[in-house]
């Protein structure tokens, strides 16, 4: 596996705090790749929730992008309350204040499957727990661009949801616990 | 599962230039990646598999091309949408339009009109609409039509009532407009002086001066050389000392006349002072 220069998509929902947390806690000192994480939050709750990242980042930031911004390796990058994230061909981020998909605004589907077009095969995309079905599109346009798909262990879920649905799309994903999941994360950034 | 329509990077490209030598609208500007979304979206919904097939439609029938740009377009909306912002509006804002004898407002790809309604009720609880002329212009004329009746579905109320007490408004919501069965109407006062009109950004020009300008959540869509082109339009669109008011997660720090502007608040608030 290549290491370096690559992005790792991180998509979670209801239960998937503790599991980020336990990556974002794993992670080296400094980072060679990209992270780029949607989550489901509530709508319209001012939440200093890219702070609460950065607590358990080792206060590596946490960059909630703005539009157009260019993505850079070695940051950990969080997707805006309330628009969807993609990624334009330039490497760049754009905004996209469209309909819900899958009830959701960011979506992890839309991140995905864009990301996909972009970075190809060096693509890392991992699916936690949630109780919707989220990310599972998304990650089977990361396995046809030649990535990596990850899923969190249903058993191991609070809600297992997000990860039955993404491997029953996609029967070439990989299930992880989350300690396992974690050290991946940890590898891949080494 | 049905199969997806397939659009590659090269094909949205190709549409684009359809289109353009065509019917003469020019998407060349747009960020590729949602507008490649929203091709997907019309091919879906029209049940087109390829990119050969949408070009067969839009070239097909007259209608096509409406239907294609009435659909293109990102067209959701709020009203009191980030009421933080609107506190902002309301606080440090409106104080100083209250200065001017015509208060001149322009709200650049406005959708349906909630964001307009929105700033009529803070101009309005300020004692300042009747002295106020609120432009709000949008490329989609769908829109525009829709946002001419101020007709809203009742559902969103609920939400809006919450965004607009968030925002610091402290009167009776309910009363700015009337239910009837499942839609609502924006009162006839509030509307009085909005004159909404169709304007595509990319191709038309300065038609007025402004103390303030809303365009939120539109330059999103464009790439940055279109960015810059319509910011330098609305800065000559500003009266002197203007304000500028963008979509929360847009930043005019690409643009060249980024100099020309002083940042009033985090909150993408501008005041032109150049
Ligand atoms: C997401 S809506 C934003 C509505 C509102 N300003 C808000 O923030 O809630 C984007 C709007 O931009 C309009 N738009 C897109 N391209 C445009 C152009 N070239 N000129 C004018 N308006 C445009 C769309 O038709 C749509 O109504």
């Amino acid at each position: 596996m290549q290491t370096g220069n690559t992005l790792i998509l991180i998509g979670g929902s209801a239960g998937s705090m503790p599991v980020l947390f336990q990556i974002l806690e794993g992670l080296p000192a400094e980072i060679t790749s990209t992270i780029v994480i949607v989550l489901h939050r509530q709508k319209n709750v001012i939440s200093e929730f890219a702070n609460i990242l950065t607590k358990h980042a080792g206060n590596k930031r946490i960059i909630e992008p703005e539009d157009k911004q260019l993505i850079l390796p070695g940051n950990i990058y969080l997707a805006p309350q309330n628009y969807h994230l993609l990624i334009e061909h330039d490497f760049t981020f754009s905004l996209d204040y469209s309909e819900l998909v899958n009830y959701s605004r960011p979506s992890i589907d839309v991140t995905f499957e864009s990301a996909a077009q972009v970075f190809k095969n060096s693509i890392t995309g991992i699916v936690l727990s949630g109780a919707n079905s989220d990310g599972a599109s998304g990650l089977s346009t990361i396995i046809s661009q030649g990535g990596k798909a990850l899923v969190q262990d249903p058993a191991s879920a609070e809600y297992p949801m997000m990860p039955e649905r993404a491997l029953q799309q996609n029967p070439l994903a990989t299930h992880l616990s989350p300690h396992k999941i974690v050290r991946l994360i940890a590898w891949l950034n080494t | 599962m049905k199969p997806e329509p397939e659009l590659s990077l090269q094909d949205v490209e190709d549409i684009v230039e359809v289109i353009h030598s065509n019917f003469g609208y020019d998407f060349k500007g747009y960020a590729r990646a949602s507008l490649q979304r929203r091709m997907l979206r019309v091919m879906d919904t029209l049940n087109i598999k390829t990119a050969g097939q949408l070009q067969d439609f839009l070239l097909g029938t007259d209608c096509a091309f409406n239907y294609f740009l009435e659909h293109i377009t990102v067209n959701v909306t709020e009203m009191f949408r980030d009421p933080e912002f609107y506190k902002i509006i309301r606080s440090t804002v409106i104080p100083i339009l209250a200065s001017y004898p015509i208060i001149k407002i322009w709200h650049a790809g406005c959708s349906t009109g909630e964001e307009v309604f929105s700033m009529a009720i803070l101009l309005h609880e300020a004692g300042l609409l009747q002295r106020s002329r609120i432009y709000g212009t949008d490329v989609n004329h769908v829109n525009i039509e829709k946002a001419k009746q101020g007709i809203l579905p009742l559902e969103v109320m609920k939400d809006y009532t919450h965004n607009y007490m968030q925002s610091g408004g402290v009167h009776d919501f309910a009363t700015y407009y009337s239910a009837r069965y499942k839609q609502v109407i924006i009162d006839k006062k509030l509307r009085s002086n909005l004159i909404f009109a169709q304007h595509n950004l990319v191709a038309d020009q300065v038609f007025n001066e402004f103390q303030l300008i809303f365009c939120r959540n539109v330059l999103i869509y464009f790439n940055k050389e279109l960015q810059n082109k319509v910011v330098k339009l609305f800065y000559d669109s500003l009266a002197p000392l203007g304000y500028l008011a963008l979509g929360s997660k847009e930043t005019m720090h690409y643009t060249p006349v980024k100099h020309d502007f002083a940042t009033v608040d985090k909150e993408k608030i501008y005041r032109r002072i150049k």
